[in-house]
């Protein structure tokens, strides 16, 4: 091959390359344009925008807020001296929607007792449909000579919940426990 | 016939020229020789096929009983992770390229690459980049699988970062060598070298080298997005500060799906030299098999999303991706179709090369059909990520790719040692691949089937007896490799002679006007292609 054919070869090689670096740097930017192309085809096309925060419902779909039920609380104890009441005595809920309420006990004897409370519904049927999920009535109660205590129940009441039934009664007696007493002394 | 003389008289004419190479290692460090560095591709390729090999060995072990056995999770899926990028990238995209190095100049009657110096670095950037990808293991590896999807990748250790120049760096080596293959097949061929009458290789290689051109690029910035995402405050993939992790799917299949096919079309071009030699017929439809090859390359841009079909696309850009991906097997049933028409009343004979070719055109088709199953959305969506999709890919990757690459070293190794290879050795080493690689992924498909799912150190107990079928294939396969090894170095050490042109129907430039074996310099003065 003479040195004409070689230079010649050459420069054309050098423009051919010089060419194929200007595509392998035009690929490397078109794969940061694809970020825009992408966000702008999803937002042209409806798939997604991805500006906007996804619609996702902030209302809890488990609430049913078309009716409401009246929740009455009672408070019994059985041959125990303690005065045991709810904080609040009534209180309407929707179906579905998760509620806290408080009871108060005191120990007006002066030495410990432990107690355990039992609860009942009225009316009877009421009972499958109310879930309670924390509940001073899951553990025997142990009260010092005189104490105080605030205790909660946190509950819902099942949306499955027939429309017949308007007012629940949630009623909790108190007992003492056998057997635990300590005798003086 | 006279350039057969010429060049040899001038080969041994320049023959002290020849070796004023410096000694020792830096010969090959400093190589600019097509030939070496074709040569120093082929055995790096083969050391990481070995390496990733081992990975997936390692995994093979895991998975020989459900429960933890003897890695744990997190190192399970940095095998699986390292065993993908290394096989692809380190294993048998430099297979393809130390092919293209060696037959390219001496297909088309060129004296070397286009520019010699710069593939002296495209190949030296290969050892780089492979030791920092297995060094990141040691400092904590990146489980993320080959694909590296966000979030996962933004989230990772240290090694992450290791990674992701490794990949840059093998995506510049990948860029460098393509530029120098595109170059040297534009301007270098022999007069009389129209592109109509290139063989089927050259055209093979000159679409990849574009394609590879056009990804590499896309990848490199699919990574470097993970990078600034990961150290410079940027939000790409990053959802909280308005980005989308989904985007980086979009970006990495927009490289991915193309890089399917720079893996299968140079494998496509080996088996169509080889087909038409030992059926001692010219290739059947070269205008046909020139265009089905561009059509693929060009389609291959446009089907990426099939990949992503539980993204949560709408329907319409599904069947989009659905049809357009079916649409590509049009054209590989031009090319699978044309092969079988060239042995069509051929005078066949099966030598090893042949054998590994006809290994190719069973399994790779078989591959294409369980990828026409996965290309359908309703069908994919629960076989996403099962080991269905292992088994399909290896399909193509193992018996496509890699039985294509086994097939043309055994087609040429007579030229490029000037030794034949052990027949019978040969014989037995296709057969025995054949066999533990159907043991090993054919029963994959069931599992896939079943539920299985890929990329999990653990499985439920119904699923061990067709993974202990796999291991038992996976372990065989890997030993067999062995023999392999052990053939080349038989016959570069012990070969008989060979003659100039040991294959009766091969007709491309380096059997018709070259010695056996091909002189260090070939066709300084180039010859005329009537």
């Amino acid at each position: 091959m003479n040195d004409a054919v070689l230079t010649e070869t050459a420069a054309s090689n050098r423009q051919t390359l010089r060419r194929l670096l200007v595509v392998a740097l035009l690929m490397f930017g078109f794969g940061f344009a694809l970020v825009p192309m992408y966000e702008k085809i999803c937002e042209v096309t409806g798939a997604r925008n991805v500006f906007l925060p996804d619609d996702v419902s902030t209302q809890n779909t488990q609430v049913d807020f078309s009716r409401k039920v009246s929740i009455e609380f009672d408070a019994n104890v059985q041959r125990l001296e303690w005065t045991f009441k709810p904080v609040e005595p009534y209180l309407d809920v929707h179906p579905g929607e998760m509620t806290q309420v408080v009871y108060e006990i005191r120990n007006t004897l002066d030495r410990p007792v432990t107690g355990q409370a039992v609860p009942s519904y009225g009316p009877r049927e009421a009972a499958q449909y109310f879930k309670k999920i924390e509940c001073f009535c899951f553990q025997q109660q142990t009260l010092g000579p005189g104490e105080v205590r605030r205790l909660p129940v946190v509950f819902v009441v099942d949306p499955a919940l027939p429309k017949s039934v308007n007012t629940i009664t949630l009623s909790y007696t108190f007992f003492e426990v056998a057997g635990t007493r300590k005798n003086p002394g | 016939m006279s350039a057969v003389i010429d060049n040899h008289g001038h080969a041994h004419d320049d023959h002290h020229a020849d070796h004023g190479h410096p000694p020792g290692l830096m010969r090959w460090v400093s190589t600019t020789n097509h030939k070496d560095i074709g040569s120093m591709y082929l055995w790096f390729s083969f050391i990481m096929f070995l390496m990733g090999g081992v990975m997936a060995l390692t995994i093979r072990a895991e998975l020989w009983q459900p429960g933890m056995q003897i890695v744990q999770p997190e190192f399970f899926n940095q095998m699986t992770t390292y065993h993908g990028l290394i096989m692809v990238f380190g294993a048998i995209m430099p297979a393809f390229v130390g092919f293209a190095n060696w037959q390219i100049p001496m297909m088309i009657g060129a004296p070397d690459m286009a520019f010699p110096r710069m593939n002296n670095w495209s190949f030296w950037l290969l050892p780089v980049a492979a030791i920092l990808l297995v060094s990141s293991l040691a400092v904590g590896g990146a489980g993320v699988g080959w694909t590296m999807y966000a979030p996962l990748t933004t989230q990772a250790g240290p090694g992450m970062d290791l990674l992701i120049f490794a990949v840059h760096i093998l995506g510049m080596s990948s860029i460098m060598g393509s530029i120098n293959i595109v170059t040297t097949i534009l301007n270098m061929r022999a007069p009389g070298m129209t592109l109509m009458k290139m063989p089927m290789f050259v055209w093979t290689w000159l679409i990849t080298a574009y394609l590879l051109i056009a990804v590499m690029p896309v990848l490199a910035g699919a990574v470097t997005m993970t990078l600034t995402d990961r150290h410079f405050g940027t939000s790409f993939f990053n959802a909280a500060g308005g980005g989308d992790p989904v985007l980086y799917q979009h970006i990495f299949w927009f490289f991915g799906h193309p890089e399917v096919y720079i893996i299968a079309i140079p494998a496509f071009g080996v088996v169509s030299q080889v087909i038409p030699a030992f059926s001692r017929k010219p290739l059947f439809g070269y205008a046909s098999m020139v265009y089905a090859t561009s059509s693929i390359a060009i389609l291959s841009f446009m089907v990426w999303a099939h990949h992503m079909y539980t993204t949560g696309m709408p329907v319409a850009g599904q069947l989009y991706f659905m049809y357009a991906t079916m649409l590509i097997a049009v054209p590989t049933g031009v090319k699978v179709f044309n092969w079988v028409a060239t042995m069509w009343r051929g005078s066949l004979t099966f030598e090893t090369p042949m054998l590994f070719a006809l290994g190719f055109l069973f399994l790779f088709t078989l591959g294409g059909f369980t990828g026409l199953v996965l290309a359908m959305t309703p069908v994919d969506v629960p076989l996403h990520d099962t080991y269905y999709v292992v088994a399909h890919f290896h399909y193509v990757m193992v018996a496509g790719a890699l039985f294509s690459a086994l097939s043309g070293v055994y087609f040429w190794l007579p030229k490029w040692t000037g030794n034949m290879y052990d027949e019978t050795l040969g014989k037995w080493h296709f057969w025995l691949s054949m066999v533990f690689f159907n043991i090993t992924f054919f029963v994959q498909h069931f599992l896939g089937l079943a539920g299985m799912p890929r990329r999990i150190p653990d499985y439920n107990l119904q699923f061990t007896a067709f993974n202990q079928i796999s291991s038992i294939g996976a372990f065989g396969f890997g030993l067999t490799q062995l023999l392999f090894l052990y053939v080349v170095l038989k016959c570069i050490r012990s070969g008989e002679k060979a003659p100039d042109k040991p294959w009766d129907g091969a007709d491309t430039l380096e059997w018709t006007h070259l010695p056996t074996p091909a002189p260090y310099h070939t066709f300084e003065n180039p010859p005329t292609v009537k």
